[in-house]
């Protein structure tokens, strides 16, 4: 079929609902109305109201049941409407999902997913456009996987949901509608963990990942006379380290490009990598082209906070010239 | 050992216990004016004839404001908002029983109240439309729009604490809707404000859905008002669409809250219109239920009080509209003649003073957007500001 990312993620979640009957999906207005992004949409008619469920405006008892629910044989699909949501519940992310199975030996395991839109660029209202993948990718335990393509929307929210262990599903949404392809009828999966090479190239790596990816293709698309190696970087934890230092070994540069502020950003882990590894093989400094160390701005304003190509063109220039 | 049952007989019936449930509470919801407009008249504030002008006078503002910038907000001119149609009562008779000297903590839907509480129309607009600036709710005694729903609940509850402490004779008035109670910060904010004996004043219009979800859905307890006891704080059950019943209401918490007793005001409402400019509500509710709460319109019944007591006759309607017509156009006018402004805007104010990594990040935007013009090509700067 031919997809948006939305569409990919909405037809994710049939697969697997009809795949396997413990799984559940529920959040806010997920079922009645599908979705504030449509992203549920159908699902209440096709699966019934046992297992797709509106729940309270209550990010901790969403994130926290689905916990409790995991522990209890099923998989839970839970929905946080938006990022900006999640922190209330970040509690149960780093108390309980991230390390029950670690806590009780293997006694109790959290096979759950969390799905949530994030990041900047659909002109909505504050706390509607952070990207924290940095903070959620530190703590131990938890699989943060951000797919920027329909075909890996889908696989990838296939194999979260199969994981055994807690996953972060954080969808890029500016580019929920914004990108078609075709996609595989029925369910397939893409790893997690693993990284992709969306262009292969010999002068400089860039990685990104999310709603970035785009951005970063059409800078490398726009510079004459480099060739550049563009990778999807599509999991944040656990880290496909090989993938990054294998292509940083032959480019002997790289630049970095994310969303989120730059202090403490993942990034920073992606410079450190290449340094513990392949340091000997760099020609030149790594750049990192991130957001600002601010909170994204108010409407009128976020685009100047997002990175465009203009500065990762300059960036991969700066860096292919050093 | 291991001596617990492996399997639990039922407990018989009369061994006395007897678990408080559901029913056990009886809540009045008080109103003033009933839907068939017949009145009680020992619960009539008393107050001059021209703030009984004024509260059809702001329910009017309310309702006109919601219209127009909703046609606004179509033609690109503001981000997303929230109307507050349908509950121009819960938020003029609301904000009509606060001192200027209190504190009001919005969460989007009360327009209304904050331009009675001294807040510029320019300036609401300007935050709907995203300039930061414009959180500054200048002149107001007005904190910033808690777009992460409860997140508010906890401050109101310290400010409250603090407006105490320093012996103002000021409460904190927090504005939320039916969703915002099911969150955690709400249950931890009432129950601190209970132990403290603040003067807050928990405002909930319940306007029977959060987005998609119907009242019932969002609690098993059948009214929010209950809820102000397990808190240990006071509550009030009041008709959201009478707007001399919520006057009546919130001025009576507002005098307890002084006092030393918080209070959970629950407002019964309805939300006439989508959940904000995003939403399609024909998505999850009828059209009959919003018919049948047309028919219970704050601004109707409130005329009908107005016109049996020999009131309504001095107030000149279409006078007030064109007074109110005329105000939004000059807000819109003020809103639109505010100079656009410059990247530093944006990393301003988040420290005191800014370290020098931030102000080497916002050289390096000065630099690019100087270098490389280009990026003004994907700086789509709608809507304007
Ligand atoms: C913590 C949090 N979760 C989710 C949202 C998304 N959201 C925005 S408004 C809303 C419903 C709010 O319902 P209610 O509290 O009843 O207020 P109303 O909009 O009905 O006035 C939701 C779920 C949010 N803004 N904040
Ligand atoms: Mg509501």
């Amino acid at each position: 079929m031919n997809a948006t990312i939305i569409d990919a993620i909405n037809d994710a979640l049939h697969a697997e609902m009809r795949n396997d009957d413990r799984t559940l999906v529920f959040g806010q207005d997920v079922a009645e109305s599908g979705g504030v992004f449509r992203a549920t949409d159908g699902l209440l008619a096709a699966f019934g109201s046992d297992r797709v469920l509106d729940t309270p405006l209550s990010e901790i008892a969403i994130v926290g049941s689905a916990v409790g629910l995991a522990t209890h044989g099923f998989r839970p699909i839970a929905e946080i409407q938006f990022s900006g949501f999640l922190p209330p519940a970040f509690d149960q992310l780093v108390t309980n999902a991230s390390r029950i199975r670690w806590r009780t030996r293997g006694e109790l395991t959290a096979p759950m997913v969390v799905r949530t839109p994030y990041g900047a660029g659909v002109r909505a209202l504050e706390h509607h456009s952070e990207s924290l993948e940095g903070a959620y990718g530190h703590v131990p335990g938890l699989t943060v996987a951000i797919p920027s393509t329909p075909h890996d929307a889908k696989g990838m929210l296939i194999s979260a949901i199969r994981d055994p262990d807690p996953v972060l599903f954080m969808e890029p949404k500016h580019v929920y509608r914004s990108l078609r392809e075709d996609i595989p009828e029925g369910a397939y999966t893409e790893p997690l963990g693993e990284a992709a090479i969306r262009r292969e190239g010999e002068d400089v790596t860039v990685v990104s990942w999310g709603a970035m990816m785009h951005k970063t293709l059409e800078a490398v698309d726009n510079l004459d006379g480099v060739d550049a190696e563009v990778i999807d970087l599509r999991t944040i934890s656990p880290l496909d380290r090989e993938t990054v230092t294998e292509s940083v070994r032959k480019t002997g540069r790289c630049v970095v490009v994310h969303e989120a502020a730059k202090t403490g950003g993942f990034a920073g882990e992606l410079v450190a990598t290449i340094n513990d590894e392949v340091l000997l093989y760099l020609e030149a400094p790594i750049e990192r082209v991130t957001g600002f160390d601010i909170p994204v701005p108010l409407l009128s304003m976020e685009d100047y906070y997002v990175p465009h190509p203009p500065r990762i063109e300059e960036a991969i220039t700066k860096t292919v010239s050093y | 050992m291991d001596d617990s049952p492996r399997t639990v007989p039922p407990a018989a019936a009369d061994i006395g216990v007897d678990p408080l449930s559901q029913g056990d509470l009886e809540i009045e919801t008080y109103r003033v004016v009933r839907s068939d407009g017949s009145f009680a008249a020992e619960r009539v504030p008393d107050l001059d004839n021209e703030a009984f002008r004024d509260f059809y006078r702001w329910m009017l503002l309310q309702r006109i404001y919601d219209e127009r910038a909703t046609k606004l907000q179509r033609r690109g001119r503001l981000g997303t908002i929230a109307s507050g149609h349908g509950q121009e009562a819960s938020i003029i008779g609301s904000g009509y029983a606060l001192s200027r000297d209190d504190w009001i903590f919005p969460y989007g839907r009360e327009a209304g109240a904050l331009l009675l509480h001294g807040l510029s129309m320019r300036d609401l607009l300007l935050y709907w439309r995203g300039i930061e600036d414009a959180s500054r709710m200048e002149g107001a005694n007005v904190f910033g729009m808690a777009i992460s729903i409860g997140s508010h609940i906890p401050l109101a509850t310290g400010k409250a604490w603090g407006l105490e402490l320093d012996g103002e004779d000021a409460i904190a008035f927090a504005n939320l809707g039916d969703g915002a109670t099911s969150t955690g910060a709400f249950h931890e904010g009432l129950n601190f404000a209970g132990v403290l004996g603040v003067p807050a004043v928990f405002f909930c219009q319940n306007n029977q859905y959060a987005i998609s979800l119907p009242f019932d859905e969002q609690t098993n307890a059948e009214t929010v008002a209950q809820k102000a006891l397990a808190y240990g704080v006071d509550g009030i059950r009041v008709d959201g669409n009478d707007v001399l019943a919520v006057y009546n209401a919130v001025s009576t918490a507002r005098e307890r809250a002084l006092e030393g007793a918080p209070v959970l005001v629950e407002a019964v409402t309805y939300r006439r219109s989508a959940h904000t400019t995003s939403d399609d509500p024909t998505r999850y509710r009828s059209g009959d239920e919003v018919d049948e709460w047309e028919e219970r319109d704050p601004l109707a019944r409130y005329r009908s009080f107005l016109e049996q007591t020999g009131r309504w006759d001095a107030i000149d309607e279409d006078a007030i509209r064109e007074e109110v017509e005329a105000e939004f156009d000059e807000a819109v006018d003020a809103a639109d003649a505010v100079e656009e402004r410059g990247v530093e805007e944006l990393f301003a104010y988040l420290h005191e003073e800014m370290p020098p990594e931030l102000e080497r990040q916002l050289e390096e935007l000065r630099d690019l957007l100087e270098e490389r013009p280009d990026t003004y090509e994907f700086i789509e700067q709608r809507p304007k500001g």
